[in-house]
């Protein structure tokens, strides 16, 4: 069995470090990262502030991870989720995936996303650099659309 | 019972959780949203298109016609966007 591991953090994520710890050294002939960034939105943005339920936010990540391993064969996965404000240029999301063969790890990291993005509690909203708060994110269709192609038959 | 609220919907009904005690007939989450849109203007502001509204009961997603027995913390919530 796979080794997954879910958090989410209030602080910054360093990518280096948990590129490295997320690299079973010598088994893992593939690590697939993802990093998901905050945009500044043309120069209108200056933080997204990032909602989440805290006890849920781990937990539903952690049942995607653990989807994920019993459908592919994985080394291991892990995935950090900020909360909070964030900047632009700063990171959001962290998911890194590893397998003996590239395949598994690619597939296995656009599923984790795809389930990520409709089923963990998260919830973004704006605050513009001119100093009003702006509308919440709304959730796009085509997240559904990303999700749903991975029903199983 | 207990209720909470997140994002746009804790915002609309002004307070993030709520004790509520239910009455009776009320057996699913889809009852419930129904009544908790009579509760107050702002209940109603936040709930007025239920159809949109995710529920989680114990912290795990469910549809609306879950039913409720057992329950002890129930969220509502808009859509996820996170990622």
């Amino acid at each position: 069995m796979a080794k997954f591991s879910a958090a989410v953090t209030g602080s910054r994520i360093d990518i280096a470090e948990e590129t490295r710890l997320a690299t079973p050294a010598g088994e893992a002939g593939a690590v697939v990262t993802f990093l998901g960034f905050c945009r500044d939105e043309g120069g209108r943005l200056a933080e997204l502030e990032l909602e989440h339920y805290p006890g849920m936010a781990e937990r539903e990540i952690a049942r995607i991870l653990q989807e994920a391993t019993e459908r592919w064969s994985l080394l291991s996965a892990r995935c950090l989720h900020r909360y909070g404000r964030v900047r632009p240029g700063e990171e959001i999301v962290f998911l890194a995936c590893a397998s003996t063969h590239r395949q598994a790890a690619f597939e296995a990291a656009e599923f984790v996303m795809d389930f990520l993005k409709t089923r963990a509690p998260f919830w973004k909203r704006e605050h513009l650099i001119d100093g009003t708060v702006g509308d919440w994110v709304t959730a796009k269709d085509t997240d559904d659309h990303s999700a749903s192609r991975w029903h199983k038959l | 019972m207990k209720i909470v609220y997140f994002a746009w919907i804790r915002e609309r009904i002004g307070v993030a959780e709520e004790e509520v005690v239910l009455p009776a007939g009320v057996l699913t989450v889809g009852d419930l949203l129904r009544y908790l849109k009579t509760q107050s203007d702002n209940h109603a502001a936040a709930l007025q298109a239920p159809e949109v509204v995710r529920v989680a009961i114990d912290q795990e997603h469910v549809d609306h016609a879950q039913p409720l027995e057992g329950a002890k913390e129930i969220a509502i919530f808009p859509p996820m966007t996170g990622g």
